[in-house]
Parts: structure tokens; C-alpha cells; sequence
């Protein structure tokens, strides 16, 4: 899977980091970083969820 | 066997419960019950970027078009009035509706002034709809003299974004501080710093005793004597559970609606999430959270377990939330009770990390401008980790502002 993150919409709240720290994490200045835009089958889960917390809908998937 | 899942409640938590219940496999019925005309919509946006100027798009949680490809049925403007829990039927004004599981979620309502205004008295407001924060938006100008009652989260906010559009605000705060009750003093005092550094006066520890004019709002007087002039009201006196509908139902409500630890509300097949929600939390005791990721991850557990109740789950999300008041993000995991103590950054510079403990025990987090900092501390908060090993994973992650906190 290939992860989007619409930086338009972010506002660094976390929640996506609180359910799948492997994949995101929050900076200092409250943008968000993606450690991997593309993680193995194993984060799958996690990455719906962080989809289905995030409070403004800035993260999307992509297969292939 | 379920055929047919009611949801009550069309905002996030009953949204995010249909959602779950297609993506966990089911494939019978879904109703989708609301009370208000609109799609699903987000809410913290209310008294944030919608109260300046924000578009109604923005706040969209879905479209028609989704809601048809989930295979929901969506019935807007429609209050469910009653429930009859041994037909399994609920009563919505004159119809009735059967269902087999379901999911309550209505929320919760705001206080309105009772005994201190004429309940027809223009220019006094709550927010917490999105067609609330449309009217209250078109009454504020540059100049508006608005008065906040409470300095809770709504009214902090709404005070943020009215300076924003040029309004004169005062805030007025039964409490000393502000937001202690959810955050405790020590943070609620940075707060009443926010609102001095912007130009908002704060008056703390004093109660309003009415709200007058000549059909449209004109003074609040105050407890110690005092009146303020208003051209516009803002009433942020928190909000009550919206269990109305079902009192006598023979379901337990006491503050909200008392569930079990896996979100069931006594019933087979009968579940709950969102703010209406009181439920044992397995680490934190007793809680209702007035929550937008708490309603999101309450739903996914409502629904897991009402489609799956021999393998039923307990809720156990570490409650979150955060605020943007001028300009600064506040954020709060766990429970901000105990002892509290700041471990980076300083009050001073309006930037920190505060620890809240039982004993050595990690029970709570606050933060103000550290949005990097909150979620890594979230596993520590969820197992109860020692205070020194929250301090040291923030000297890890930021040195520099461990070092203030001194």
C-alpha cells in the first residue's frame, strides 16, 4: 500500500502516530512525517485505523 | 441473527459505527437515524475555522454518494422519541422502526441560560450544530461587544476565533480558573494567560445572574454587581447527555447511559458510543468523555462487539483531546487528575509537557505547543509507566526543551 497524507488538511493531532507509530509521527512544528510511505502488509491494520481516527480525513491509500 | 442494525445518532460516532460494521463483513440492514438535516459533519471545527469563516464543505465526514455505496440508509431531521426494548423497536415521532441490534448514539446537548434570560431573547447562542455556529457567525463583526459564559473548551475557543473576526470579548468563569475541571488548575491558568495576551478580559470566580434586553440582547449582569454591555451572547456551560428519549426505557442512565465495559447498555444487541456513553474504563475507572477520537474509537468497539458478542472486547482507548485557542495547540491524554508536574518546556513560554501521577504512576499528559511530544508518551500512559521514564523519553526526544523545566 502507498500512503498519501493531504498536508492541506492535516493539523498534527496525532491521532494517526497514537494507533500506528511505525508509520507516522508528529514534528515539532506539528507536521506530520510519514517514516514509511509505504509499509509492509503487517501495518495494513493499523493504517485503516489511523484513516478511520484521523479527525480531518487527511490520509488516503493506494494499491499498487 | 442481525439483519437489521439501527445506529441513532448521525454525527461521528454513529457514522464511524456503519462504517465498522461493512468493514467487519456485515451485510444486512443499516439505518442511520439523525436528528439533524445534515450528512454526517465533523464538529471541532465549529467554534474553530467554520466559526471564521469556514466553508460548510469542510466539514463534510461523508457524501451521499458513500453513504449509498456503504448500503446505509441515511433518515435525516428524524428524532428518535422512544424505545421499546423487549419489541426491539424504536419509536421516531410517529413511526416505528424495527431492528435487531443497535447502536445509541445521540450525543449530548448543550446548557441553554434558564432562570437568567427569556428563552426568546435574540442574540444568545450556543454552539455545537453546525447551523449554531452559522448563525452565531453572522452576528459577529468587527467591534461586537460578545460576552462567553464559561471558559471551557467552547467558550475559549469561540473567545479565539471572535478575536479573530475583531470582536470585544469577556469571558465570565464560574470556577477560578478556567478549564480546571478538565485540565486542572495549573494548565487551566496558562489558559486565562491565552485569553489576557489576546485582549479577551477574563472574569473568573464570579457567576452571571441575568441576561437582558428589549427582545435582542443588551447587558449580562454579574454576581459581584457588575454589567457588561453585549451586543451577543455565547452561553460554553458544557452540555448535557442526550438520554431524554429514552428515560423509562428501562435502561440505565445516570449522567449518560450507563454501559458495560464492552459498551453494551444492558440488552443483547443493544450498544452505545459517543458522549452519551458512561462506561467502566478498565484503567481510569468510571468515565463519559466528551471526545471527538473517543466517540470514533467507542464506535469501532460498539459495533465489533454487537456483531460479535461471544468474542466481546472491553473499550480501553486512552482518552484524548486536544484545543486550538490562539493560535496554540492544547492536548490532554489520559485524565488530568493527580499530581502535576511540568518535565519540558516552562509555563512561561506558554510550551511544556506536564505529567499527571497517582503516586509514581503515569495517569495523564499535558501539553501545550509539544504536539511532537503527546503521542509518544501514549504507550506510558496506557500501561501506567513510572514519572521517570515519561521524563526521560521527553529528554530523548527533545533535549533542548527537557532542559527548560527546571
Amino acid at each position: 500500500v502507498k500512503i498519501c497524507i493531504d498536508q492541506t488538511r492535516c493539523i498534527g493531532v496525532g491521532m494517526c502516530e497514537a494507533v500506528a507509530p511505525e508509520v507516522f509521527t508528529v514534528l515539532p512544528d506539528g507536521n506530520l512525517e510519514l517514516l514509511s510511505d509505504s509499509p509492509g502488509d503487517d501495518q495494513r491494520a493499523a493504517v485503516e485505523e489511523a484513516i478511520s481516527v484521523c479527525p480531518t480525513g487527511a490520509i488516503s491509500i493506494h494499491d499498487g | 441473527v442481525t439483519r437489521h442494525i439501527a445506529i441513532v445518532g448521525a454525527s461521528l460516532a454513529g457514522l464511524r459505527a456503519a462504517e465498522a460494521a461493512r468493514r467487519l463483513g456485515f451485510d444486512g440492514r443499516l439505518t442511520l437515524i439523525g436528528a439533524e438535516a445534515h450528512l454526517p459533519y465533523t464538529r471541532p471545527p465549529l467554534t474553530k475555522e467554520f466559526l471564521t469563516g469556514g466553508s460548510v464543505e469542510s466539514l463534510a465526514l461523508t457524501s451521499s454518494e458513500q453513504l449509498h455505496d456503504l448500503g446505509v440508509d441515511l433518515l435525516p431531521a428524524t428524532s428518535a422519541t422512544g424505545i421499546d426494548l423487549g419489541a426491539r423497536t424504536l419509536e421516531l415521532g410517529t413511526r416505528r422502526l424495527r431492528y435487531d441490534g443497535l447502536v445509541i448514539a445521540t450525543g449530548a446537548t448543550p446548557r441553554r441560560l434558564s432562570s437568567t434570560a427569556d428563552p426568546g431573547l435574540k442574540g444568545c447562542h450556543v454552539v455545537r450544530t453546525m447551523d449554531d455556529a452559522l448563525e452565531l457567525r453572522s452576528e459577529i463583526r468587527p467591534g461586537t461587544r460578545l460576552v462567553v459564559i464559561g471558559a471551557g473548551f467552547i467558550g475559549a475557543e469561540t473567545s479565539s476565533s471572535a478575536r479573530k473576526l475583531g470582536a470585544e470579548v469577556c469571558v465570565v468563569e464560574a470556577l477560578s480558573s478556567p478549564l480546571s475541571r478538565a485540565l486542572g488548575e495549573l494548565v487551566g491558568s496558562v489558559c486565562g494567560r491565552l485569553h489576557h495576551r489576546n485582549g479577551v478580559e477574563l472574569r473568573c470566580g464570579v457567576a452571571v445572574e441575568a441576561v437582558s434586553g428589549r427582545g435582542r440582547v443588551e447587558k449580562v449582569r454579574l454576581s459581584d454587581g457588575d454589567e457588561l454591555p453585549a451586543d451577543v451572547v455565547v452561553v460554553g456551560a458544557g452540555v448535557v447527555p442526550a438520554t431524554r428519549w429514552l428515560e423509562g426505557s428501562g435502561l440505565t442512565l445516570r449522567d449518560g447511559l450507563v454501559c458495560d465495559a464492552n459498551l453494551c447498555a444492558g440488552p443483547p444487541g443493544v450498544y452505545a458510543a459517543g458522549d452519551v456513553v458512561r462506561w467502566p474504563h478498565p484503567q481510569f475507572g468510571e468515565l463519559r468523555l466528551e471526545s471527538w477520537t473517543g466517540a470514533a474509537e467507542q464506535a469501532a468497539t460498539a459495533m465489533r462487539n454487537l456483531l460479535d458478542p461471544a468474542n466481546a472486547v472491553p473499550h480501553e482507548g486512552v482518552p484524548y483531546f486536544w484545543s486550538d485557542q490562539y493560535g496554540v495547540r492544547i492536548q490532554c491524554l489520559g485524565v488530568a487528575t493527580g499530581d502535576v508536574r511540568v518535565v519540558a518546556g516552562s509555563i512561561e513560554e506558554l510550551r511544556f509537557i506536564a505529567l499527571h501521577c497517582q503516586g509514581d504512576r503515569l495517569i495523564g499528559v499535558s501539553a501545550i505547543g509539544c504536539p511532537h511530544l503527546i503521542m509518544k508518551l501514549r504507550p506510558l500512559v496506557r500501561r501506567g509507566a513510572g514519572s521517570s521514564e515519561a521524563e526521560a523519553l521527553c529528554r530523548d526526544w527533545d533535549p533542548a526543551l527537557a532542559a527548560d523545566a527546571v
